[in-house]
């Protein structure tokens, strides 16, 4: 099975962090993963994206060309990133900032990403690991063990458990999702 | 020079040298010499380092650890073998075109960092090798072959420069001036630290034919005349230094942690020491 | 004991160095290569090793040539407009034979070009960049544990043959990150060596070689007084200019790889068992070839990827004996077609050389490779 995933937003939003440890979860499960992103001026505060391919076999092209899941954190991104999407992927937004996704008809999960990380968190800088947590609810592409673990090597000392929480937060918004 | 000191620090086979007769080059690579022996280091301590030009062939009739690398690059080399090997001497050789031209952001910054090496520059006001084209030491109004109207440009006070850039040890010597030459040599390289020693030489094929400067004798008796001690030079008006420059110890910090025991330091730092 | 960890391809350069032994890197950042600069910054002091920051590109290099004739092993990495400014001193490390590795993570060129996307623009420039006839070994990784591998290798090859190595990276590569486990101990990675004087200093000449043509090296400060030059010299070290002394020397540097190409020359060859039709692409392209020559596979068409791992030396030998088993062969790379060249030079007419060049920022996807491998074999 292979997962293709592309997180996009704004620079800062920690969409590259949030797709290195969705890819080391990957590994720790045993699969197989590839990270990349873009760089240039449109990582410098305009829009930014990381790309993360999952699967059990070996991944020899490391672009995303057929995103399964498409997060998108800013309507720029929304904009920008949602061209090649098929009727089959899906598209998991922030709804702080994001009304539209142009052309997508496909299954959507408009979700307080960034409302959630100030409630849960009291800082906007924890959306992205709730935005991963949606993700791995949504995809099951890795294990709770494994995400948990990851999110816990990444982040700075002494925020493990605003981490921990924002994760859990993060995957309740899918579980709760009508 | 005496035998002895030629048959101990000149390779046997490499003589005689390419410089034109009454260059000041052998002076200054004499100096260099003498200022080694009276520091009394090991030849195999002492590692020659030159660039590209006529002074810079000195380090091939030297017999110590020599490069003769390319124009302008001396110092990068120099530093990275300094950095590979702290306990070398290294001494740069270099002339003015490719110490102060090509080689001027190398030498700016090899004076900031304060790492421990000595450069002579071998200053003739002229590009020898390849004819007498005009450097950036070539004085204002001097006539060069690509100065055939006089030199438009100015030219760099050096020792001021790398000073500024820096260097915690700069002195200025003549050709004439031999006795404290080697003196001024052999106390930067004794100084711990960035050493810099401009010589003022003479080329009297390349720059004193063009500048009607009479021949070599009297290109020596122009240094002797218009070279003035930093002690004397401390004491004279503005008025009487017009036209003179001074000579001997110019600047000396010995307070500032040179490059590659700061280097250690970090060594120690990033290992978890203190 | 390993551990599975997910790195850039440019830290993997920087495992690489660690575990080769690196003892000096100098340089001057520029992207997509400067976190070689930044981690190596890091590291090195740890393990004894020195970092210098330089002030420009070529001081770079030059550090780099000073550290290693105290006999240390070194590295340099840059981009582009930095591997510009770098040729003359790579031509007198050719000249003199000092062991380096040079890292060039291609941008998209010329000039500031694209410095974050995906080129393949250097690969003539790493043959033929310095003025003059010059011999140098050039390797290109595809992925990110090929590009630790690699790095081991180019110490092995430049300590041996005392030329300088360039791993010529892409963007792809060096910033994506992938899986790569690595040994917990380094210390048990076999050191590459470089030969040593077997005389003593009286007896010694700087560039005598013996049948291997690989000259021995002694440190400087070890008691050997001699001579580097970027002059043409004889096996004293010391400048000679006759015609003959030059033929000498050239013919030296040139037959000291050429007579090991053996040794030096590795490609990789993917489903070419029964392929009647094979791509060429090398470093970071590699990546869609696979994927497309999958996927032409699924669809019935016999078809394979020959990859060369070492880019110069030119496979020649190989990629002869390659036209001489398929139909065709379709050369992909990230450029308007450079190393295609070379293939066209060596196939001589046996067999169709076709080209895809990609040059507009981006690499291509597999369906793209697939599509021009089907109208190239149509």
């Amino acid at each position: 099975m292979k997962h293709e995933f592309r997180f996009s937003g704004t620079g800062g939003q920690g969409l590259i962090t949030a797709g290195i440890i969705l890819a080391e979860a990957a590994l720790l499960d045993g699969k197989l993963a590839i990270q990349s992103q873009s760089y240039g001026p449109e990582a410098r505060g305009g829009s930014s994206k990381a790309e993360v391919i999952v699967s059990d076999e070996t991944i020899h092209f490391p672009r995303v060309t057929h995103p399964n899941v498409l997060l998108v954190m800013s309507q720029e991104a929304a904009n920008k990133f949602s061209k090649d999407l098929s009727k089959e992927s899906v598209v998991v937004t922030d709804t702080l900032f994001v009304k539209e996704v142009p052309g997508f008809t496909g299954k959507r999960y408009d979700l307080p990403i960034t409302h959630t990380a100030t409630e849960t968190c009291g800082k906007v800088l924890f959306a992205n690991i709730v935005a991963l947590g949606a993700i791995v609810a949504l995809t099951k592409c890795v294990s709770e063990d494994a995400i948990v673990k990851a999110v816990l090597h990444r982040v700075p000392k002494g925020t493990e458990e605003a981490n921990k929480k924002a994760l859990k937060a993060g995957m309740d918004l899918i579980k709760n999702h009508k | 020079m005496s035998e002895a000191l030629i048959n101990k620090y000149f390779r046997p086979g490499r003589l005689p040298h390419i410089w034109c007769p009454g260059c000041g080059n052998g002076i200054i690579t004499g100096a260099i010499v003498k200022a080694i022996d009276k520091q009394g280091l090991a030849k195999d301590d002492v590692a020659i380092i030159s660039g590209i030009g006529c002074s810079s062939r000195a380090s091939g009739y030297l017999d110590f650890n020599t490069a003769n690398t390319l124009h302008g690059r001396a110092l990068p080399i120099a530093s990275g073998l300094k950095m590979g090997n702290p306990k070398l001497h290294v001494i740069v050789v270099t002339g003015d075109g490719d110490a102060s031209a090509i080689g001027g952001n190398h030498l700016i910054h090899a004076a900031r960092r304060n790492i421990d090496l000595t450069v002579v520059m071998y200053n003739n006001s002229i590009y020898g090798m390849t004819g007498g084209q005009y450097s950036p030491m070539t004085p204002h109004g001097a006539k060069a072959t690509t100065a055939p109207y006089g030199n438009v440009e100015r030219a760099f006070d050096i020792p001021e420069l790398v000073k500024a850039s820096g260097a915690t040890f700069v002195g200025r010597g003549t050709t004439f001036h031999t006795l404290q030459l080697i003196d001024l040599i052999a106390q930067g390289i004794a100084h711990k630290g960035f050493s810099f020693i401009e010589v003022v030489s003479a080329c009297p094929i390349s720059f004193g034919r063009q500048n009607k400067m009479g021949g070599p004798a009297k290109m020596l008796e122009w240094q002797r005349d218009h070279g003035v001690m930093k002690a004397a030079w401390d004491k004279m008006t503005a008025e009487q230094r017009a036209g003179k420059f001074p000579i001997g110890v110019l600047y000396e910090d010995n307070n500032t942690q040179e490059y590659t025991e700061a280097y250690d330091e970090l060594i120690k730092r990033a290992q978890g020491g203190k | 004991m390993s551990r599975i960890l997910l790195l850039q391809g440019n830290q993997a350069v920087v495992e690489g160095a660690i575990a080769a032994g690196v003892k000096f890197f100098g340089g001057y950042p520029i992207t997509p290569s400067t976190e070689i600069a930044e981690q190596l910054a890091d590291r090195l002091p740890k393990v004894g090793g020195k970092f210098m920051q330089m002030e420009d590109e070529i001081a770079g290099l030059g550090a780099v040539i000073g550290a290693s004739m105290a006999g240390c092993k070194v590295m340099d990495a840059t981009s582009g407009p930095g591997f510009s400014l770098k040729q003359e001193m790579l031509g007198m490390a050719c000249s003199a034979e000092i062991p380096l590795v040079l890292v060039n993570v291609q941008r998209v060129g010329p000039s500031t070009g694209q410095p974050t996307s995906p080129s393949q623009g250097d690969v003539m420039q790493t043959r033929w960049g310095t003025h003059g006839d010059h011999w140098l070994i050039v390797l290109s990784p595809a992925s990110v544990p090929e590009t630790f591998d690699i790095t081991l290798r180019a110490y092995e090859l430049s300590e041996k043959y005392r030329c300088p190595v360039i791993i010529l990276m892409d963007e792809i590569v060096g910033h994506m990150r992938e899986k790569i486990v690595l040994p917990d101990d380094y210390s048990k990675i076999p050191q590459a060596q470089r030969k040593g004087p077997s005389k003593k200093p009286e007896d010694w000449k700087a560039y005598a070689t013996d049948a291997s043509l690989v000259p021995e090296f002694a440190p400087y400060g070890t008691g050997y007084r001699w001579h580097i030059t970027g002059l043409v010299h004889d096996e004293t070290g010391f400048p000679k200019g006759t015609p003959a002394a030059t033929i000498a020397a050239q013919d030296r540097l040139r037959d000291k790889l050429m007579k090991h190409l053996d040794d030096i020359v590795t490609v990789e060859n993917y489903k070419m068992e029964d392929a009647e039709f094979a791509v060429v692409a090398y470093g970071g392209a590699s990546r869609s070839v696979y994927e497309a020559v999958d996927m032409a596979r699924k669809e019935g068409l016999k078809v394979g990827f020959f990859r060369p791992i070492t880019i110069w030396p030119f496979a020649d030998k190989q990629v002869k004996a390659l036209a001489g088993k398929v139909k065709g062969i379709l050369v992909h790379e990230l450029n308007d077609g450079q190393y295609v060249l070379e293939v066209e030079r060596a196939v001589a007419g046996k067999v169709p050389v076709h080209f895809y060049g990609k040059y507009d920022n981006e690499s291509a996807t597999p369906e793209q490779v697939l599509a021009a491998i089907k109208k190239a074999m149509a």
